[in-house]
C-alpha cells in the first residue's frame, strides 16, 4: 500500500513540523481511499495541539476541532483519511503512545521527524484490522506528486 | 435524529457516512444504530455496554460526556450527532533516541 500526496501538501506538512518546533504539530488528510492502491491525500488541515502540557513529546486534536474538519471534508467530497504529526528530536517512527492512540482503522499516520528545528524524514504508517483487538501499523510507502500528477518520488527513509 | 459515521467505521455501517434513526435520547439513538448494524456495537460500546473512552459523541456541537444528563439527553429529528474517535498521540518519553 501507499499513500499519494501532492509536492505542495507534503512540503507544507513538513513545514507545520519546522514552526512548530520544538513542539509537536498535528493536523488532518483529507482526501480519498482508493481500492487496491491506498489512500490518496486532496488537502492537508493543519490542527492545534490541545497537549499543552506536553506539547514536545505530545499531541492531541481537540475532538471539536475533528468534527470541524469532518464537516469541511464533507462539504468537499472527501474524507478523512488519515493525519500527521511531528517528532521534535525524535525519529519518524510510531511509538507506543502513537499506537494506543489509534483508533482510525484504514486511515494513514504521517509521522516527521523534526531534528533541531528541520524536517528530516517523513514516514506513513497505515493503521490495519478490524479493531483494538488486531490493529497494527503497517509501512507504506509516501507517493509525492507533481500537481500535473508527475510522479516525483517514492519516499521512505530510515527512521 | 441523523448520527454521523466516521472513516474507519463505515465498513461496519453498509458504508453510510450518515444513518437516520429513531429514538428519544443520545443512548436511544445510539442502541437503535447498534441494533441496525450490530458489527458496530463492538466499536461502539465496552462489553459492559458503556461507551469506549476513545469514541467522543457530539449532539451537534455538545460533547455529550459535558451535558447534564450525559447519554440521557434528548434529542430529536431534528438533531445530529457526529461520533469522533479520538486522535492523539506522540513520539517517546525516554529521549535516548538520538
Amino acid at each position: 500500500m501507499s499513500i499519494r500526496i501532492s509536492e505542495e501538501d507534503f512540503s507544507a506538512l513538513r513545514a507545520h513540523g519546522e514552526e512548530t518546533y520544538p513542539h509537536e504539530c498535528c493536523g488532518v488528510l483529507l482526501g480519498k481511499h482508493e481500492p487496491g492502491v491506498g489512500n490518496r491525500v486532496s488537502l492537508i488541515v493543519r490542527a492545534g495541539n490541545t497537549r499543552t502540557d506536553s506539547a514536545h513529546n505530545r499531541y492531541n486534536i481537540a475532538p471539536q476541532e475533528l468534527i470541524r474538519i469532518q464537516r469541511q471534508a464533507r462539504g468537499l467530497g472527501f474524507d478523512i483519511v488519515g493525519f500527521y504529526h511531528s517528532h521534535p528530536d525524535h525519529p519518524a517512527q510510531w511509538s507506543q503512545t502513537d499506537f494506543a492512540e489509534a483508533h482510525w482503522m484504514g486511515c494513514s499516520y504521517i509521522i516527521t521527524s523534526v531534528e533541531k528545528g528541520k524536517a528530516v524524514l517523513t514516514n506513513s504508517f497505515l493503521l490495519t484490522g478490524t479493531g483494538e483487538e488486531d490493529k497494527a501499523f503497517e509501512d507504506e510507502d509516501v507517493v509525492v506528486e507533481a500537481r500535473e500528477e508527475e510522479l516525483l518520488s517514492t519516499e521512505r527513509g530510515e527512521a | 435524529m441523523k448520527i454521523h459515521i466516521p472513516t474507519p467505521l463505515r465498513g461496519y455501517a453498509g458504508g453510510k457516512d450518515n444513518v437516520d434513526v429513531a429514538g428519544a435520547t443520545v443512548a436511544g439513538g445510539l442502541e437503535q444504530l447498534a441494533t441496525v448494524y450490530p458489527e458496530l456495537r463492538n466499536h461502539l460500546f465496552t462489553a459492559e455496554g458503556k461507551l469506549r473512552s476513545f469514541v467522543n459523541v457530539y449532539l451537534n456541537d455538545d460533547d455529550v460526556r459535558y451535558l447534564p444528563s450525559k447519554e440521557e439527553t434528548a434529542a430529536s429529528d431534528a438533531d445530529e450527532l457526529t461520533i469522533i474517535p479520538s486522535i492523539a498521540g506522540g513520539c517517546c518519553c525516554l529521549c535516548n533516541c538520538f
